[in-house]
C-alpha cells in the first residue's frame, strides 16, 4: 500500500495494464478528499505536537473475486487514489513470486526520485553558525 | 468480516442530501410515506431505505445499536465502513437503533428517551417493516392537519401499544422511522396514535 501511495500516478497506471489488463472493479467508496492531522515530535523525541493538516485522498474498490483494495494517497489526485486501490486489490490475488519484483521496482523508483530531490535541494542548504554562545555554556 | 464489502450511495453528496431532505419531510409530516435515494447495495437483513437513513445520518459521533449486536456482521461491517459509526451493545446509549423485519418484539423502553434538560438526546429507532399497506392507524398531532391514516404491514409485536406508551412520555421519548423498500415514514414522539 505504501509503495503504491508514494509512486508516481503514471507509473501505477502503466502497472495496472501490466498486471490486469481487462479485470473490472466495483468502486465501493469513490475517491474522496479529506484531511488528516499530522503529528510529530521535535527531534523525534520531544512532546507530541500537531505539525499541521495534510490533504489525503482515499478510495476503496472491490474486485469480482471479492478482494477489497484501499488506496490512501497524499494530495488531491483521485486518479492516483483509485489506481492505488485497484493495485492493492490485484496484488492480494497475485502470485507473490510475480508481485515481489514489481513492488521492488516501484520502491526503486521511489528511492530514485527521493534521491534526485535531495540532490537538487542539498546545494541550497544553509547552515547557521552562532558566533557568540549563550552564557549557559 | 463475512461477505464482500458493499457499495454505498453512488453519488454520496447528492444522495445523502436527498435522503436527509426526505427524512426531514417524513419527520415533519408524521405518517406520510416519503421515497428517498437508496444506496447501490445494502447488507442482507436491511431494507434499502433503512440503509439510506443510516448512510445519510450516522457518523462517528452517533453510536448505533443493532438488534443482534455485533453478531450481525454484514450490517455491522457496512455501518462501520460507510458511516464510520461505532456500535454499542447498550440500547440506552445509542443515537440510532435498527430493528430488522426478523425482530419479533418491540420494547421502546430500553432506548434512551432523552433527559428533561436535553430531550433531543434520545434514540431514533429505525424499524424495517414489510410494506406501507395493511393495518391502518390514525395519527394526529403536530405536522398533521386533522388526522392522517398510516397503513403499515409487518410491525413487530407490541409495537403499537409501545408507541402509544411512548407518546405519553412527551417531551421525552423515542422517535421512529419505519422503512420498507425505498421509502420511509416517521412517527415522532409528539404524534398521537389511535389503533382502530
Amino acid at each position: 500500500m505504501s509503495a503504491f501511495a508514494r509512486s508516481a500516478c503514471e507509473q501505477l497506471t502503466s502497472l495496472i495494464h501490466t498486471v490486469d489488463a481487462d479485470s473490472t472493479f466495483d468502486v465501493v467508496r469513490p475517491a474522496e478528499h479529506g484531511s488528516v492531522m499530522v503529528r510529530g515530535r521535535a527531534g523525534g523525541t520531544g512532546q507530541l505536537f500537531n505539525v499541521g493538516e495534510m490533504t489525503v485522498t482515499r478510495c476503496t474498490v472491490r474486485s469480482h473475486a471479492g478482494a477489497v483494495g484501499h488506496g490512501y494517497v497524499a494530495g488531491r489526485n483521485s486518479e492516483h487514489a483509485e489506481a492505488a486501490a485497484r493495485l492493492d486489490a490485484v496484488f492480494q490475488e497475485l502470485d507473490p513470486d510475480r508481485a515481489e519484483p514489481l513492488v521492488i521496482e516501484l520502491e526503486r523508483a521511489i528511492a530514485e526520485r527521493s534521491r534526485a530531490q535531495q540532490q537538487k535541494s542539498a546545494p541550497t542548504r544553509v547552515d547557521f553558525f552562532t558566533m557568540a554562545r549563550g552564557e549557559n555554556e | 468480516m463475512t461477505g464482500p464489502l458493499l457499495k454505498g450511495f453512488s453519488d454520496t453528496v447528492a444522495d445523502s442530501g436527498g435522503a436527509f431532505r426526505a427524512i426531514l419531510r417524513a419527520m415533519s409530516r408524521p405518517g406520510s410515506v416519503e421515497p428517498l435515494p437508496v444506496p447501490d447495495e445494502q447488507p442482507s437483513g436491511m431494507s434499502p431505505a433503512a440503509a439510506a437513513v443510516l448512510l445519510a445520518m450516522a457518523d462517528h459521533s452517533t453510536p448505533i445499536w443493532l438488534e443482534d449486536g455485533p453478531h450481525n456482521t454484514d450490517i455491522a461491517e457496512y455501518v462501520r465502513f460507510h458511516c464510520g459509526a461505532g456500535l454499542t451493545p447498550d440500547p440506552d446509549k445509542a443515537v440510532f437503533a435498527f430493528l430488522g423485519t426478523t425482530a419479533s418484539y418491540f420494547d421502546g423502553s430500553v432506548f434512551s428517551p432523552g433527559t428533561p434538560d436535553y430531550p433531543d438526546r434520545s434514540t431514533t429507532v429505525i424499524i424495517d417493516v414489510d410494506g406501507f399497506n395493511g393495518e391502518e392507524v390514525t395519527l394526529s398531532g403536530p405536522g398533521i392537519d386533522g388526522a392522517r391514516q398510516l397503513a403499515v404491514f409487518g410491525t413487530p409485536d407490541a409495537f403499537w401499544p409501545g408507541m402509544i406508551e411512548n407518546s405519553r412520555r412527551f417531551p421525552l421519548g423515542i422517535d421512529i422511522i419505519l422503512a420498507a423498500g425505498d421509502a420511509v415514514a416517521a412517527i415522532p414522539r409528539s404524534t398521537q396514535i389511535e389503533v382502530t
